[in-house]
């Protein structure tokens, strides 16, 4: 699938093209992207190997505690696995992400037992919503008592970490009949204020379910007012925008702002417009962990693009 | 003799029934959600018509209206909602989860 804009290069769509492409294939490849253009750093170890002065984290997606349909019986195996291979990585990540729908149907065992399967990875974990998240009769007090309390509003917040400033957006709230993922007014005035503490030379990480840009909104795969964070965030020389929902890898570069979509450790959903809907996508069983995945970033100082490495869980 | 005679009976009962059914609009219609989309998206139906709606996707969705005034909780696959619509008017309603799922009721 091809949702790329064209960025400054006059050869963008061949390097954008190859990436994408390797992205798709690969797992275990580390891509650095200095100055636009990839370059591959060779295997996971290596990661580990490279500047120690930066830091890495990690990001899970999805995990949907409580599906049990036949796109995968068993999610709670798979975060499981999912968790195993985050302990198995070398070197210890800062933090863990976790960008939504962490349960399925919001209810308390479900986030009682997700809560304690991520524990095990003994991080600390900073999660967002998504919208089967927020499904409870409370309409997100199961999640906002848990997760939320040192969150604004329906659950968004910020963190410094070793010089990047991390923001965790709600996109699931609020959203309207026809449309897609929204932020809401309340939101974005915050956002405004809080990223101008900010030097334009700030790292920013931006952390939220629904993918910010119209990725394919036939299917409902963007953020309504998303235009409206992305020009607050114009001004900074690094940006980073991850986030989950789709199911699968997806990647734009515009100007500075580099997209990247999560895998989910539950089931995998179709490529945009590949299916009839966005539904829960069967695969043979001995296919579905190679569709299923973790993400680790590794941030180096004085260079913008962030190194994001995806792993799948084949054979875990 | 019974058993023929009781046929036919059976015959002529289900007659006037599809006779009338095909002149009315159906008493309990079903709304399904299917492929993440609601069929029919438009309904029209006379005041005090129940309408159920059904999911037939492995996913939840749910039904709210775009006035408030009614929400179901999350219907999760092969589950149902019903609501009885009493006033003359248009209801336009979407899925809590996918937004971009949207139906209409017309009450008239």
């Amino acid at each position: 699938m091809s949702h790329h804009d064209d960025d400054q290069g006059g050869n963008g769509l061949t390097r954008r093209h190859a990436l994408e492409c390797m992205i798709w294939a690969g797992t275990g490849v580390l891509w650095t992207l200095a100055g636009g253009v990839p370059v591959s750093r060779g295997f996971l170890g290596s990661a580990q190997a490279a500047e120690a002065s930066g830091f890495s984290f990690l990001q899970i997606s999805d995990s949907h505690i409580g599906f049990n349909k036949p796109a995968n019986p068993h999610a709670d195996d798979t975060l499981k696995a999912a968790i195993g291979k985050v302990k198995a990585m070398p070197g210890k990540p800062a933090f863990m992400l976790h960008t939504g729908d962490i349960t399925h149907l919001s209810k308390p065992e479900q986030f009682d037992t997700a809560t304690q399967m991520i524990g095990e990875a003994g991080l600390d974990v900073h999660y967002v919503p998504g919208e089967h998240d927020l499904v409870d009769e409370g309409s997100g007090k199961a999640y906002l008592d848990r997760y939320g309390k040192n969150a604004k509003g329906a659950g968004w917040y910020s963190f410094d970490q070793a010089g990047v400033h991390f923001v965790g957006l709600v996109n699931v709230v609020g959203m309207k009949p026809g449309g897609m993922g929204s932020l809401g007014a309340e939101q974005l005035a915050w956002l405004a204020d809080d990223l101008k503490a900010q030097a334009d030379s700030t790292p920013i990480v931006v952390f939220a379910h629904i993918p910010l840009y119209a990725l394919y909104p036939e299917w409902g795969w963007g953020t309504d007012d998303g235009d409206q964070a992305l020009t607050l965030l114009k001004r900074f020389g690094s940006v980073t925008v991850l986030n989950g929902h789709i199911h699968q890898l997806m990647q734009k570069v515009e100007g500075n702002v580099s997209f990247y979509t999560a895998r989910s450790t539950a089931f995998p959903q179709p490529a945009p417009g590949t299916a009839p809907s966005p539904g829960p996508m069967v695969v043979p069983s001995e296919k579905l962990r190679g569709l299923l995945g973790v993400r680790n970033v590794l941030f180096t100082p004085g260079k913008a693009l962030l190194a994001v490495t995806d792993s799948s869980l084949e054979g875990v | 003799m019974i058993g023929r005679r009781s046929l036919i009976a059976t015959a002529l009962v289900l007659a006037i029934a599809g006779s009338a059914l095909a002149e009315d609009a159906p008493l309990a219609p079903t709304v399904k959600i299917e492929n993440f989309t609601f069929s029919p998206a438009e309904l029209t139906i006379k005041p005090g018509t129940t309408v159920t709606w059904e999911n037939a996707d492995d996913i939840p969705h749910s039904v709210v209206d775009k006035g408030t005034k009614f929400k179901s909780k999350p219907l999760d696959t092969g589950d149902k909602f019903s609501m009885t619509f009493t006033e003359p008017g248009e209801v336009t309603y979407f899925c809590g989860f996918h937004p971009h799922m949207v139906g209409k009721i017309i009450v008239k």
